[in-house]
């Protein structure tokens, strides 16, 4: 309840900041809000496109959020998801068979992908006890580089240098059925694979052992390892799920929204995803939300632009507003706690009569 | 062969000293405690700052291009402090997760500064018509071997970086500023039972970083760049890893990003220079990271990382 409330009130103040970002250079708010909404919501095309948006966040979402359970940072999940972009991407193009056995191999090729690249910093975290947060910055950019090389080397367009040749039809997750369904939009089985990950990795956490030990983990590190846990295993079990899920975003994003890999950008789901995992507080259903609140607004931007002269970076200016807010919780839970116990005070100074001292009374 | 090394020496200079400065100012913030991986976010909002004064500037006083251009280093310098006290206040008051809080001035930076360059240029590239001029230091520059890869094609700001890495080398390490601000990210309780100020150290470490990574970002733009396009391509996570590399120690950070800095220089031109096209460039690029990575493991054991550092100061902890 209390995450839910702080969540909401981050994104508050982040679509606050954003009216006064767009106050401050002359725009109209309002206005901008209603076309940013609109552009997103307006008809089941828009719709569609907004799932679209949503579905790689979805995943590297999960990535991060599933890793800061086991108390470890993933901030690598751009690299993680680049390189498993990459490897569906080498399948896709290489490989000719029928289309459910190649998308199938896809899919492990891209969960693969991002695990390889995610078990270098968890084997150095368990093993040398190296801060994760910096081995996968540093996998980041070894994954920028390494696709800056092997994408035009191997992979290279007729005409332009900086991306891959386009993956044929049936070697991304386009699906006619749901392209009609929403009006032509490009939403795609992206989709049915978020929402699929989503539940696995709900259950996986709640309900299974493996979850159990992980979190334990991510609580204290030490009296799970005193009570029997392999602590340095599930550092590396974490990581390794952490990252095929970043590489499944990968793929929705490099063979699903689009259909070829650009070199020269790390992807910015990456970061996303720790926005979208902080504004979930890191549970598997706030995940799914939060990041369709961003795909909504990174896919009203366009429309907004198309129909103010407010530019498109307005959507990632509110997501970084959100997740300084999200990050500054405290002052929020604080701010809670002084109103609950202030309400509380005058409930009992109105009764006159005070329960038990519970112990817990602030003085 | 000579000449090629004459040529790419000056580059690689040129191209270690944005890298330099911002690695200088996390070891600033780190050694009081607060990680800063917000380093690249506060070049880039350095180098929007430096551009946008610059370019207004140079418009309005044509004839004075060089002074618009130090102004610009100053404004942007003012601004990389300004906006580093979102992240101290959020780490130091707010006891937030540092990590968070970095990635949050990172994403800002890169977010807003694109807003507010679009709604003044449209393209949301600011191109500024006049950066620094190089030359060649007089005498200096005709001593044999060293005077044409060292005093050769430098810029004022060159100079200066050296000088503030000296600087604060001795400050960090002779005066009793420097003292207290390591204790504060080695073991701030016994700090503060010192009668050292714990919060305000952590701030003035942190707003030290902001300063320097943002004039960073801006000696980028009038040395390099010469344009702003709302990025500065991974090089405040590049300083993050020469920080790391060089262990925490200045003149350790100088000799990381002069390794780095090369490394770098090497790859952009291995191309078009016959001695170096049989090493595939990317090798060069990943150089850096790998590097990192493998000195992370090596020093694991004995790391000069501030042992404090990216914990939240609890007064009460023992």
């Amino acid at each position: 309840m209390r995450n839910l409330i702080i969540s909401l009130c981050a994104v508050l103040f982040g679509l606050i900041g954003g009216a006064v970002l767009m106050a401050a250079t002359g725009h109209d708010p309002l206005q901008g809000y209603k076309y940013l909404f609109e552009g997103g919501l307006k008809n089941s095309s828009r719709f569609g496109d907004t799932l679209a948006t949503g579905t790689p966040l979805v995943f590297t979402g999960l990535s991060v959020a599933f890793a800061f359970r086991t108390g470890l940072f993933n901030i690598g999940a751009a690299g993680q998801m680049l390189f498993g972009g990459f490897c569906a991407t080498v399948i896709g193009l290489n490989v000719d068979t029928a289309r459910p056995l190649l998308l199938l191999m896809m899919i492990v090729a891209a969960m693969l992908g991002g695990a390889v690249w995610a078990f270098i910093p968890g084997l150095l975290k368990a093993r040398f006890n190296v801060h994760e947060v910096v081995s996968t910055i540093m996998m980041n950019w070894i994954a920028y580089w390494t696709i800056y090389y092997a994408v035009p080397a191997y992979l290279k367009a007729e005409s332009v240098e900086t991306e891959s040749r386009l993956l044929p039809d049936k070697a991304t997750l386009k699906s006619a059925f749901l392209s009609d369904l929403f009006g032509g939009s490009y939403l795609n089985m992206g989709l049915y694979i978020a929402v699929i990950a989503v539940i696995v990795i709900a259950f996986i956490i709640n309900k299974t052992t493996l979850g159990y030990e992980l979190k334990a983990v991510g609580y204290n590190r030490h009296s799970a390892e005193y009570a029997g846990i392999r602590v340095n295993r599930s550092i590396i079990t974490s990581m390794l799920i952490s990252g095929a899920l970043a590489g499944l975003g990968g793929l929705a994003q490099f063979a699903g929204n689009g259909a070829n890999i650009q070199i020269g950008v790390l992807p910015t789901q990456g970061y996303d995803g720790i926005a979208v995992a902080l504004l979930g507080a890191n549970s598997p259903i706030g995940v799914l939300i939060s990041a369709l609140f961003f795909g909504l607004l990174y896919s009203g931007r366009g429309f907004m632009n198309a129909m103010t002269e407010i530019p498109p970076e307005i959507a990632d200016s509110i997501i970084a507003i959100i997740i300084y807010f999200a990050a500054t919780s405290v002052l929020m839970d604080r701010l809670i706690t002084r109103i609950v116990s202030r309400r509380r005070a005058s409930a009992k100074a109105g009764t006159g009569t005070g329960g038990p001292v519970s112990g817990k009374e602030k003085a | 062969m000579w000449t090629t090394i004459e040529q790419i020496f000056p580059y690689a200079i040129m191209f270690t000293i944005p890298l330099l400065i911002t690695a200088l100012g996390g070891l600033f913030s780190e050694r009081s405690g607060v990680v800063n991986i917000g380093l690249e976010g506060l070049m880039v909002m350095g180098s929007f700052i430096g551009a946008l004064t610059i370019s207004k500037l140079q418009t309005a006083w044509p004839t004075h291009t060089v002074v618009a251009i130090w102004i610009g280093l100053l404004t942007a310098l003012v601004a990389g402090v300004l906006f580093s006290l979102l992240h101290a206040f959020a780490s130091v008051h707010l006891s937030a997760n540092q990590v968070i809080s970095g990635t949050a001035i990172n994403m800002i930076a890169g977010a807003i500064t694109v807003f507010l360059s679009r709604n003044i240029t449209g393209s949301g590239n600011i191109r500024l018509t006049n950066g620094f001029q190089p030359f060649n230091v007089p005498w200096l520059s005709d001593i044999p071997i060293i005077g044409p890869l060292v005093f050769t094609k430098t810029y004022w700001t060159t100079w200066l970086i050296l000088l503030v890495v000296l600087l604060s080398a001795f400050v960090l390490k002779k005066t009793p500023f420097g003292l207290r601000l390591r204790a504060c990210g080695e073991y701030p309780q016994a700090a503060e039972a010192a009668g050292v100020n714990v919060r305000r150290m952590r701030y003035i470490g942190v707003m030290i970083s902001g300063a320097f990574a943002s004039l960073g970002g801006a000696i980028l733009l009038v040395t390099i760049a010469g344009e702003f396009t709302g990025t500065v391509a991974g090089l405040g996570f590049l300083s993050l890893a020469a920080l790391i590399f060089g262990q925490w120690r200045p003149l350790g950070i100088l000799a990381a990003t002069l390794f780095f800095g090369f490394a770098s220089t090497f790859a952009n031109v291995s191309q078009v220079i016959p001695a170096l096209q049989h090493i595939p460039p990317v090798i060069l690029q990943l150089f850096p990271y790998v590097v990192t990575l493998i000195a992370l493991v090596i020093f694991s054991k004995s790391s000069q990382a501030p042992k404090a550092a990216g914990e939240v100061f609890d007064s009460g902890k023992r």
